[in-house]
């Protein structure tokens, strides 16, 4: 497959990405406005698949260590991305049904 | 094509589907934690899958990353107050711009000389959005933190350096493409990335904080989905533009809110515009200024009251406070609704989250659409530290900064009682005319204080 081909194919991903994506986010209520910051946040840090193998592709001791130092980041995202959305996800509450 | 390649890009496509599915389940309270399981189990399988990966040969590096991030991260999401919520999300789009520029340094410095044009072209995209992401999100960090001013650092000619600046940078990425091998244009290329981030988001209030923090939050998606084209990677593309377009998204609903235009958003060059402390007609009348107690008698004879919370709220800590207060009303048999504009706070939903950490159940929060009707039915408004988001200048003074920004109309209920520190101006720095109305009574001094004085008050027969 040549580098057009390729770069087409990306290019589909990425409309149509795109466009299931404001799809998707259109729906998301103002309520939810934060919650769902911190939840892309977290799953941005999917750079960390580049990261990883930066770090353990071994090429040269400078790009092991920009790879560690982008594999840290990219998982205090994921860690802490996915836990504060947890922490703001569960105190969303209905009102009690017992009423005084 | 060999199994271990079979099994990364089945985990990389099942990740692709967890992420949107994901997402899909935030559009309720009810499936958003469903959504988000969901999102971290396709985390976890894309990270396993890669981790198989034929290019990577040694795992200490990896090892080293995922442990060190692992212990920043618990606490970055455990132990941060939900009132600190705009800070951690500037800090963790740092992170996040700072991953993809280094990946994108890493591969040019190990490849400089076998990379096509193609490949150059989306590594100098994803180096130059990364690094204006990274520096942009500290600078947000320590104005919100109060490191730096909150107020715009303006200086002549401002506007124009920055637009020279990044047309010089796309003079240098198209240079690149054609040249790839000039290493030196390379990193002067991620330096003026750095130095764009600061320029572009030093001009900026802390009132306009909402749009930047989602417009970095769009870079830095849009700086994943490069990558994705650099290391020819759908996942990190479907990401990158699920997480680009929520911050686009999102800046757009914020800039509406906020009366802005379109090209205001994209070129972040609002801070700059020089507000005028205009409207002289609020500045001599007589305020009506009120004791907590004098509050609490209003409140005992009201029939519905509609808080509305603004920035001053998460600043003086207030929330729990005000969720007493209205608990004290329900049981006197006044129901309490909370008004939320868009744009208070300092985050897109900003006040939501507080008030749901006070327990506040989310069918008692409005938007401004779903409430704004019912000011005129309202006995009692309690303003809770807002001050841009309800004056009523932006519906009847056309010379006004604010003219034309949707408001909530608390004006036109019977009584308002405003909880404010002192008569400064809000963040627009232009006076608030519905603080001399008749009907507004001014209840001065900290809110969190104020409102348990209130409480106290409510309490006694």
């Amino acid at each position: 497959m040549n580098k057009i081909e390729q770069f087409s194919l990306l290019l589909y991903v990425f409309a149509f990405a795109i466009f299931a994506g404001y799809q998707v986010i259109s729906k998301v209520p103002q309520l939810l406005h934060t919650p769902l910051m911190a939840f892309t946040n977290a799953i941005s840090g999917i750079s960390l698949v580049a990261s990883l193998i930066i770090a353990g592709e071994g090429r040269s001791l400078t790009s092991s260590i920009l790879g560690m130092v982008a594999v840290t980041a990219a998982m205090i995202n994921v860690v802490g991305g996915f836990l504060i959305t947890d922490r703001m996800l569960k105190m969303f509450r209905k009102k009690d049904k017992a009423k005084p | 094509m060999n199994v271990r390649q079979i099994i990364y890009l089945a985990t990389l496509f099942a990740a692709s589907l967890l992420f949107l599915f994901g997402l899909l389940g935030l559009s309720h309270p009810r499936s958003a934690r469903r959504g988000m399981i969901m999102a971290a189990f396709g985390m976890l399988i894309a990270v396993l899958g890669t981790l198989l990966h034929q290019r990577i040969v040694s795992y200490e590096w990896i090892i080293g990353g995922l442990v060190v991030g692992t212990i920043i991260g618990i606490p970055m999401g455990l132990w941060i107050p939900m009132t600190k919520m705009p800070e951690r999300i500037a800090l963790s789009h740092a992170f996040g711009g700072l991953a993809v520029a280094l990946v994108g340094v890493a591969e040019y410095y190990n490849y400089h000389n076998e990379l096509s044009s193609f490949n150059m072209g989306a590594i100098g995209f994803e180096v130059l959005l990364g690094t204006v992401t990274f520096t942009g999100s500290l600078i947000a960090f320590g104005k919100l933190q109060g490191i730096l001013s909150g107020r715009p650092q303006t200086f002549r000619g401002q506007n124009l350096m920055n637009f020279i600046l990044l047309g010089v940078a796309l003079l240098i990425l198209i240079f690149l493409v054609v040249q790839p091998t000039q290493q030196a244009v390379f990193y002067a290329l991620t330096s003026i990335g750095l130095l764009l981030g600061v320029l572009l988001v030093l001009p900026i209030g802390g009132a306009d904080m909402p749009v930047v923090i989602c417009l970095l939050n769009s870079y830095a998606g849009l700086a994943a989905a490069a990558t994705g084209f650099a290391l020819n990677n759908p996942v990190l593309i479907v990401c990158g533009s699920l997480d680009g377009g929520s911050g686009f998204i999102l800046a757009l609903i914020m800039s509406k809110a906020m009366n802005r235009s379109f090209q205001n958003v994209i070129f972040g060059a609002f801070g700059a515009e020089v507000h005028e402390p205009k409207s002289a007609d609020a500045g001599g009348a007589p305020i009506r200024e009120g004791t907590p107690e004098d509050a609490a008698e209003l409140l005992k004879i009201a029939n519905s009251v509609i808080i509305v919370p603004g920035y001053g709220m998460a600043v003086a800590q207030a929330q729990h406070a005000a969720c007493d207060l209205a608990a004290i009303l329900e049981k006197n048999g006044t129901p309490v609704r909370y008004a939320i504009h868009p744009v208070a706070g300092r985050m897109p939903g900003h006040m939501n989250v507080l008030l749901a950490e006070a327990n506040v159940p989310y069918d008692q929060l409005f938007e401004l659409e779903a409430i704004n009707d019912d000011f005129p039915r309202t006995d009692v408004s309690i303003v809770v530290g807002a001050n841009d988001v309800v004056n009523p200048a932006a519906r009847n003074t056309p010379g006004s900064p604010i003219f034309g920004m949707p408001i909530l109309n608390v004006d036109q209920s019977k009584a308002v009682i405003v909880l404010k520190r002192s008569m400064n101006p809000g963040f627009a720095g232009i006076e608030n005319e519905l603080f001399v109305l008749p009907n507004t009574m001014m209840v001065f001094g900290d809110a969190k204080t104020t409102l348990t004085k209130i409480t106290a008050a409510m309490k006694q027969e």
